[in-house]
């Protein structure tokens, strides 16, 4: 296993079709030891050979924290998307082997909670499931409120319900149903935290809601990941390597880096981690920063630029790579 | 080990009213006046969620606790002490739900009794609102004996369990509510500067 | 390579020493004539066979000695190990860590045996066979970071993560240039940090903040920070500062070379898997002067570092007493030819072979 690196040599163990929208993938270590470790949260970079493009996407990890021989992931497919997830629905198979980065976790429990609290939307289940398990076995107070359309798109919720009965809450929003948010806000004790995952519209109004309900900022979590979005093709100098680089409508400019040999940074491609952070040369347009990092400070001095998600419209831009 | 500059100190705010489901507040002495004006900005029926908590410093105008009476709390309570203070706040907080918020305002002392209080109920320091008034005299530990010295004006200063003298740094523990003495002549015995008042 | 294990002393007599073998490999932290504060941190990769960076956690000499002089330090001091009760997760991480890296770099000094959660850890030269389950506190003679820290030189700092910084949660510290765990545990980065001068360049502690809280599992790093030490003593600790800072009157320019000791440490980082906590191991060499000198490149480039060291480094180290006298008796084993670039002693490659 190539650890060294920071990335791990896969096997598909099984592909299991959970929805018409959303298939599960199951990963054992080709050398057919123990996979390293992680907590709940966690995710890892899949990379994609997709013909002459290797993409990267990060995806949480979902399966059991103390189970080393598997990792699983669930895909939600995204036909809008920059071809990920499309990828992952149609191409991989059971035996293919694919590398994976080692897991990192930015959406980590806090150990110190009296409680957790587990707000899911949709898809956003998938981190919650590493968690519940963890929770479990460590004897932790939690709660799952999950937020699905119907029964059958509910995603492990049939699974989770059975396994962990009245602490886990499913509302189907097809029938009208859904978590009343300020009934379960008003009534935590001290010292619970709060952790959300799901649609952009649900975190938002929970993060707001929670604070007009006076809880800190300290107490409420949520998953910070962010696709990076299509947009218009433009180009980029890298004042460093000396070259231009063609970021197609479909490409992040981290990919487009990537694509074009050069090497650079990155942790969780979604806009949070702060590692791909690169500093700009020059800039006559407007940059489009679509990050969760840099302060907005940061953003309107268009200093720096987050290569993973961020864009660029306009006429010159050089940076620092 | 005996350096100057040292950039540890806690920073303390500016008392202002939060959005809550209850608040409990806490003022000891010249803080009364700042929940007095933090009172200019609360929202109507704020203080009707409120539970107050007020240390008397000796030598207080009788008006503050009048003040702070009239502002109609739900529930007010005159204690002696900054360690009375923080077990109202610890007797408070044992059933209290999450959208609790605790205001303090006082000395160095009292802020860190009640931050200590409400951290081991379970609310994280940060969200605990804290404004400086009155006095600058600190708690200090003695990182040798670690015994405590209350109300500590002077720098150096003896500790009152060992009898050691003193550097008075500015590195301070929130998990022990007091600020870090080391002995100033470890190196010479019998060299310590005299004592200066310097937290008045 | 069979260690032989010194019996000496790091207190009252002092009778620890370096063999000629544990000077060559001593990890002189400077690579150039003149020192500046910089964060230098590098992937801590296994790297030149003898070397200290040989392996994840260096075992030498010292070792046995080691063990006991912290087994004094915590029978007298029991606040020098310490953990926050959401940190015991994350003492597990460590313990398998360290259990797994020795027994796999050192197997004819250590040997694990795992079913699953019922381990078995032989430790021979402490003499240590223990069966116990992976996980459960109740099954060790002490919480699983103190007991494997009893066995590992050093000391060590477990961070939490959380809020976009790190917390000093728990940690075992007896070997400490001057801080003190009971005094900073709960402490965030910034805070610990507080009394670093020049650090107030805030730039360079956000930038390792930042490394930080990036560092990935299984791609742990390494720096060397420095002091200076009277006596080859382990424990300055503040806590004891009253006891043994009078050491540092007793400097004579006839005592230099025994009496004045570099103090060098490794510190190294690294992610933890289950906890996603951060182990920080603070690992303390000593070499006195009479034993530097003998690599001659040292002992010029020691005596050039510390010449142009600025005032505020020279009072923050604590060397004020005896640096004049120090640069003095150093000067002696300087004769102003260049010093080759690099750490390594100049004939280290015939020590390799």
């Amino acid at each position: 296993m190539n650890r060294g690196e920071g990335k791990l040599s896969v096997v598909v163990d099984r592909v299991d079709t959970i929805t018409p929208m959303i298939k599960r993938f199951s990963f054992r270590a080709r050398d057919g030891g123990e996979l390293p470790r992680f907590s709940g949260g966690a995710h890892v970079i899949v990379e994609m050979p997709d013909g002459e493009i290797l993409r990267r996407n990060p995806y949480s990890l979902m399966s059991d924290p103390a189970d080393p021989s598997r990792y699983a992931i669930s895909v939600r497919r995204d036909e809008a998307g920059r071809g990920g997830s499309r990828f992952m629905h149609e191409k991989v198979r059971e035996g293919m082997e694919l590398t994976i980065s080692m897991p990192v976790n930015m959406f980590p429990s806090d150990r110190r909670a009296r409680k957790h609290l587990l707000l899911a939307g949709g898809i956003g289940i998938t981190p919650f499931v590493p968690h519940i398990l963890e929770l479990a076995a460590a004897g932790a107070a939690f709660e799952l409120h999950y937020n699905v359309r119907t029964r059958e798109q509910g995603a492990y919720a049939e699974d989770l319900a059975r396994r962990f009965g009245d602490r886990v809450h499913v509302y189907e929003t097809d029938l009208g149903e859904g978590f009343d948010l300020d009934a379960i806000l008003s009534d935590q004790p001290l010292g619970t935290h709060l952790y959300v995952c799901g649609p952009k519209g649900m975190i938002t109004d929970v993060i707001g809601r929670a604070s007009e309900f006076g809880w800190p900022g300290q107490n409420v979590h949520y998953e910070e990941f962010l696709a990076p979005q299509p947009g218009k093709p433009y180009q980029v100098e890298l004042a460093r390597s000396g070259i231009t680089v063609e970021v197609a409508s479909h490409q992040s400019l981290l990919e487009a880096i990537e694509a074009a040999g050069v090497d650079a940074p990155y942790l969780c491609r979604g806009g949070a981690c702060g590692q791909c952070e690169t500093a700009v040369v020059s800039c006559d347009g407007q940059i489009l920063h679509n990050d969760h990092y840099l302060t907005d400070e940061e953003k309107a001095s268009g200093e720096k630029i987050m290569v993973c998600v961020s864009r660029f419209e306009g006429r010159r831009l050089v940076i620092d790579r | 080990m005996l350096v100057e500059g040292i950039k540890s100190r806690p920073v303390y705010g500016v008392l202002a009213p939060q959005p809550g489901l209850s608040h409990i507040i806490v003022a000891e002495g010249e803080g009364a006046e700042a929940v007095l004006r933090m009172a200019e900005a609360a929202p109507a029926g704020f203080f009707a969620k409120s539970h107050l908590i007020f240390v008397p410093r000796g030598g207080d105008r009788p008006d503050r606790a009048d003040g702070l009476r009239a502002l109609g709390a739900a529930d007010f309570q005159s204690v002696g002490s900054p360690a009375d203070a923080a077990a109202a706040v610890a007797t408070l907080l044992r059933d209290a739900k999450m959208g609790t918020q605790v205001y303090v305002t006082g000395t160095e002392g009292l802020i860190g009794l009640v931050v200590q209080a409400a951290e081991t109920a379970g609310i994280d320091h940060a969200s605990i609102h804290t404004e400086h008034r009155g006095s600058m005299a600190r708690r200090v530990q003695c990182v040798h004996c670690k015994g405590i010295t209350e109300n500590v004006t002077t720098q150096p200063v003896k500790c009152s369990h060992c009898g050691l003298t003193l550097l008075v740094r500015d590195h301070y523990s929130r998990r022990i509510g007091a600020f870090q003495g080391v002995c100033i002549d470890a190196e010479e015995p019998g060299t310590a500067p005299r004592p200066e008042e310097l937290f008045k | 390579m069979t260690i032989v294990f010194n019996e000496e002393t790091f207190r009252d007599d002092f009778t620890f020493r370096n063999s000629p073998v544990a000077i060559k490999r001593f990890p002189f932290p400077f690579h150039e004539d003149r020192y500046m504060y910089s964060v230098n941190i590098e992937p801590h990769v296994k790297t030149a066979p003898g070397s200290v960076y040989e392996h994840a956690f260096d075992v030498d000499e010292h070792y046995v000695a080691e063990m006991r002089d912290r087994e004094l330090v915590l029978a007298e001091d029991p606040l020098r190990c310490q953990s926050l009760p959401h940190m015991e997760l994350a003492g597990w991480d460590l313990l398998e860590l360290i259990m797994t890296s020795k027994a796999e770099d050192y197997p004819d000094l250590f040997e694990l045996y795992r079913d699953g959660d019922s381990w078995r850890w032989i430790n021979r030269p402490l003499g240590i066979d223990d069966s116990f389950t992976f996980g459960d506190a109740s099954t060790l003679p002490y919480g699983p970071m103190e007991y494997i820290t009893r066995q590992t030189q050093g000391d060590f700092a477990l961070l939490d993560q959380r809020d976009g910084n790190l917390w000093m949660d728990a940690g075992i510290v007896t070997t400490q240039a001057d801080w003190s765990l009971d005094f900073d545990i709960g402490m965030n980065f910034f805070e610990w940090h507080g009394p670093v001068p020049l650090a107030h360049d805030m730039r360079v502690f956000e930038r390792a903040l930042k490394f930080l809280l990036n560092l990935q599992h299984g791609k742990p790093a390494r720096r060397l920070n420095w002091t200076m030490t009277i006596n080859p003593r382990l424990d300055t600790s503040p806590e004891n500062y009253h006891k043994w800072g009078t050491d540092r009157a007793t400097v004579t320019p006839e005592n230099v070379g025994n009496l004045v000791h570099l103090r060098v440490e490794l510190q190294t980082f690294w992610r933890l898997p289950r906890s996603n906590a951060i182990v920080f191991p603070i690992r303390c060499y000593l070499i006195k002067m009479d034993e530097l000198v003998t690599v001659p490149k040292w002992a010029k480039r020691l005596h050039r570092v510390l010449k142009t060291l600025p005032p505020e480094l020279i009072d923050y180290k604590g060397l004020s007493r005896y640096h004049g006298m120090t640069v003095e008796w150093l000067s002696r084993y300087d004769d102003g030819s260049p010093t080759s670039p690099g750490f390594f002693p100049d004939d280290w490659q015939d020590f390799q072979r």
